[in-house]
């Protein structure tokens, strides 16, 4: 596997930041190679929040995401922002609820209920991040699901294990059901 | 997989590597983006009988350190750019009195509080003039997570073997950053333990001007003897002779000199046939990494120049590259403005073009702005 | 009297760098009196100084010595002492070295009670950069620096001491030579951070300029002006007007930073 540069965007408190860490996490533990940074730039300022992870079964040389192979956007700015450093022919994911001016391009896009199905299938808003973990990696069968799912069960506070373990397997339905 | 492999901060990784090379003693002082440094070594080192302390401010930080290792113990500090500065006159006197200490400092925009998060190479010149008068530093460069261990590792081999402070000079990218890290097992990787005297004491002399290096007698171990930080005589008493102070100085820093070969490390990517370098540290040589793979695979014969050592200044690297190849120019990207490129110019001497990517952008510079340096020379 | 000083001094270190009618000889004399009494092993002590007169004196004796930086001795103390702490670990200087550029390590110090014992040295001046008023020059005092007279008002290094938070502050002279030796070593025995405030003399950067004609008169201006703390208290405000007090200014029983430190953690030897 080449290269591959993930950009959760969304505002800040979603838990981009925190799923791309534990995507790489996740992508270690299952022997590949990974780089989780933060954003210092002029792009870091405002309402946009995003996490940046790059994984790859090489090393990776720069450390940042160049062009996004995926892009999440929770929210209609980071959506407006992000979207147009997504390579072409790579997956853009949105919500499609809060997202409503779709992205147009050469891109595959998503627009699924990630946050509703947080609220309302798994029953908690905050973990719309680790639907998005669910999501991501079955749309682009990043990591074996055991991988990822001890990746992120390793790294949620205690306690909430189940309720995180039913939000990644609410993900990987919705993109399933997606990809139909 | 047999090995341990984390996915693990920047920070962190040098705490770890500090502790893998026996360090046992963590004076710090808060500050953004070096605290994670503190603050793993402070759960960390009562693991491994180890004594962690938040000192009133980081002059003190970086004096209690030095006191730490002339009591015996190993001893790591981390700072940023303001800490830096405030640390210099102890990193002299850790100099001048040949006290072995690291001090890491994580890179941010400067000058002043700057830019706190922002992450920069701007310290470059700092890590070797910043401290008054004429001496030697030894400054190494990691430029990933796994390297912020081993680098680690090394700046405290290099301060015991070489009896001298050693800045670990990475930047806020690498030291925030989360990256795979498999850790050495013990043994893995050498770890150079400080010599002890074996003459009487009677006839100790700790800074001895005519040797190269004395090994560094604990207090309390039985060698009583006199530190200061005046010009001092072999004794350790001062003295004002100024022949004394030139002989002292030159062999400060001469003794680091000679020893070039075992302390400058230099990562040589794709150089053999190369027409174009790329000279550059830290998070921007992974940029400049991407660009050379991409100007090789456009056809441009370019190599890249990996200093793991900036200071010594690896000339001597650079200096047979440009001997042996027909170099037609080399670029040098760092996160300020100009540092690292003065120096890379003062080795070239005239032999080639030497042309700065300069960037205060706080983003690690873009491969593609690297490689369009490099297609310029072609 | 025939005390063998030579036993703690350094051979072939003296003279020492001190002016003639200097008080700092006749501490260091009570210094090595109150360690010999100790019958500490000289390799256990550790004596840390910073930059100054005062701080020149443990190139002359014969311990494990450290002549730092200024005014940093308490911090290369702290470590010093985290990192073996079967050292008696002394850090001493003068009153700008203590308490102008060292100032913060000097109350930190007191604030984390840390094993270690600090005098401070004060002749009221900066005496080895040539007379510069320092924190404890007396109002309208003459100085290099306060040509007009000193105007900027001066601390109390006891009274700082015992709010930052010593458990043992206690002030003596140079010239009560039995006091200071006695006081000395109870500081050395006083678990926790002590302090002990010295009244010395500078004659050449202080006392010429601000009538004291002679260096012995300075010493009989401390034996003149002293009150033993004992005696301090039968004495009314107005008849301790002028006066300082010397002895045992606070001693109060805290628990140790190192071994709260070691126990707070958990530490594994």
């Amino acid at each position: 596997m080449a290269r591959i540069d993930i950009r959760l965007g969304g505002s800040g408190g979603q838990g981009t930041i925190t799923a791309a860490a534990i995507l790489g996490y996740a992508a270690v533990y299952a022997g590949k190679k990974a780089v989780q940074t933060k954003s210092y730039g002029p792009e870091a300022r405002g309402g946009a929040a995003r996490g940046e992870v790059v994984i790859s079964d090489e090393d990776i040389n720069y450390v940042k995401v160049l062009k996004s192979d995926i892009l999440v956007a929770l929210t209609q700015e980071a959506c407006d922002k992000f979207v147009v450093d997504a390579k072409e022919g790579s997956i853009v994911i949105v919500d499609d609820f809060l997202v409503k001016n779709k992205p147009q391009g050469n891109f595959k896009l998503y627009s699924l209920p990630i946050i509703k199905t947080a609220a309302e299938d798994v029953g908690k808003s905050m973990v719309a991040n680790i639907v998005t973990l669910g999501v991501v990696n079955e749309l682009a069968n990043l990591i074996d699901y055991e991988k990822l799912e001890k990746g992120v069960l390793s790294k949620v506070p205690k306690g909430t294990e189940e309720l995180n373990k039913k939000a990644l397997q609410a993900g990987i339905e919705l993109a399933r059901k997606a990809k139909k | 997989m047999a090995k341990k492999v984390e996915f693990m901060m920047g920070n962190h990784a040098v705490a770890e590597g500090a502790l893998y090379a026996g360090c046992r003693f963590f004076g710090g002082y808060p500050i953004t983006p070096s605290t994670e440094v503190a603050e793993r070594m402070a759960e960390r080192l009562p693991q491994v009988g180890g004594r962690f302390i938040q000192m009133e401010d980081e002059i003190a930080a970086m004096a209690s350190v030095i006191g730490a290792s002339i009591g015996g113990v190993k001893a790591l500090t981390a700072t940023s750019g303001p800490g830096l500065s405030l640390k210099q006159e102890n990193l002299g006197y850790a100099m001048l009195c040949e006290i072995p200490v690291v001090a890491v400092d994580v890179m941010r925009g400067g000058p002043s509080t700057g830019m706190p998060t922002g992450p920069s190479q701007s310290d470059i010149m700092c890590a070797k003039w910043g401290t008054h008068g004429d001496h030697p530093v030894i400054a190494v460069t990691p430029a990933s997570v796994q390297e912020q261990f081993e680098e680690t590792v090394r700046a405290f081999n290099l301060a015991e073997k070489y009896r001298c402070p050693v800045i670990v000079l990475t930047d806020a990218i690498i030291g925030q950053m989360m990256e795979q890290i498999e850790i050495p097992e013990p043994g893995e990787l050498e770890v150079i333990e400080r010599p002890k005297p074996t003459c009487k004491p009677e006839e100790y002399l700790p800074f001895d001007l005519d040797k190269d290096f004395v090994p560094l007698a604990a207090f309390g171990s039985g060698y009583r003897y006199h530190i200061t930080g005046l010009h001092h005589n072999s004794d350790g008493f001062p003295t004002n002779d100024p022949v004394l102070h030139t002989k002292n100085t030159k062999r400060l820093i001469e003794r680091i000199n000679k020893n070039y070969d075992d302390i400058v490390k230099v990562e040589e990517f794709m150089i053999d046939d190369a027409e174009v370098l790329v000279f550059a540290i830290g998070v921007t040589a992974r940029s400049a990494k991407h660009a050379v793979v991409e100007a090789r695979n456009a056809g441009i014969k370019a190599g890249l120049i990996r200093p793991l050592t900036i200071w010594p200044f690896p000339e001597k690297h650079l200096d047979k590259i440009l001997s042996k190849n027909k170099i037609k120019g080399i670029v040098v990207p760092e996160m300020n403005l100009g540092q690292m490129t003065l120096e890379v110019q003062r080795v070239a001497r005239g032999r080639c073009e030497v042309e700065g990517l300069y960037s205060l952008m706080l983003d690690p510079i873009l491969p593609a702005e690297i490689l369009e340096k490099i297609r310029r020379f072609v | 009297m025939s005390y063998d000083y030579a036993k703690y001094l350094r051979k072939g270190k003296l003279p020492h760098i001190w002016c003639a009618g200097c008080s700092y000889g006749i501490v260091l004399k009570s210094l090595i009196r109150a360690i010999d009494s100790l019958q500490w092993d000289k390799n256990d002590v550790a004596i840390v100084s910073g930059i100054g007169c005062a701080s020149r004196l443990p190139g002359y004796v014969d311990f494990n010595t450290l002549h730092t930086t200024h005014g940093r001795s308490i911090a290369f103390a702290t470590g010093l002492k985290l990192a073996n702490p079967k050292l008696n670990v002394l850090a001493m200087g003068g009153d700008g070295d203590m308490t102008a550029i060292g100032g913060n390590h000097f109350i930190h110090a007191c604030r984390r009670n840390l094993d270690i014992t600090i005098f401070v040295f004060n002749n009221n001046i900066y005496g080895m950069t040539g007379a510069q008023y320092s924190p404890t020059t007396p109002k309208g005092a003459w100085a290099t620096t306060s040509p007009y007279g000193m105007a900027e008002n001066n601390f109390n290094i006891t009274d700082l001491a015992i709010g930052a938070g010593a458990t043992y502050v206690a002030r003596t002279t140079a010239y009560h030579v039995a006091h200071c030796e006695k006081t000395m070593k109870e500081a050395f025995l006083h678990k926790g951070t002590s302090v002990v405030e010295i009244i010395n003399s500078c004659p050449t950067g202080f006392g010429r300029k601000n009538k004291f004609k002679t260096p012995a008169s300075m010493l009989m201006w401390m034996k003149d002006n002293a009150v033993n703390i004992e005696k301090a208290k039968n004495m009314s405000p107005e008849e301790l007007a002028g006066k300082f007090i010397i002895g045992v200014l606070h001693k109060v029983e805290r628990p140790e930073y190192l071994e709260t430190y070691d126990a707070t953690v958990g530490l594994k030897k």
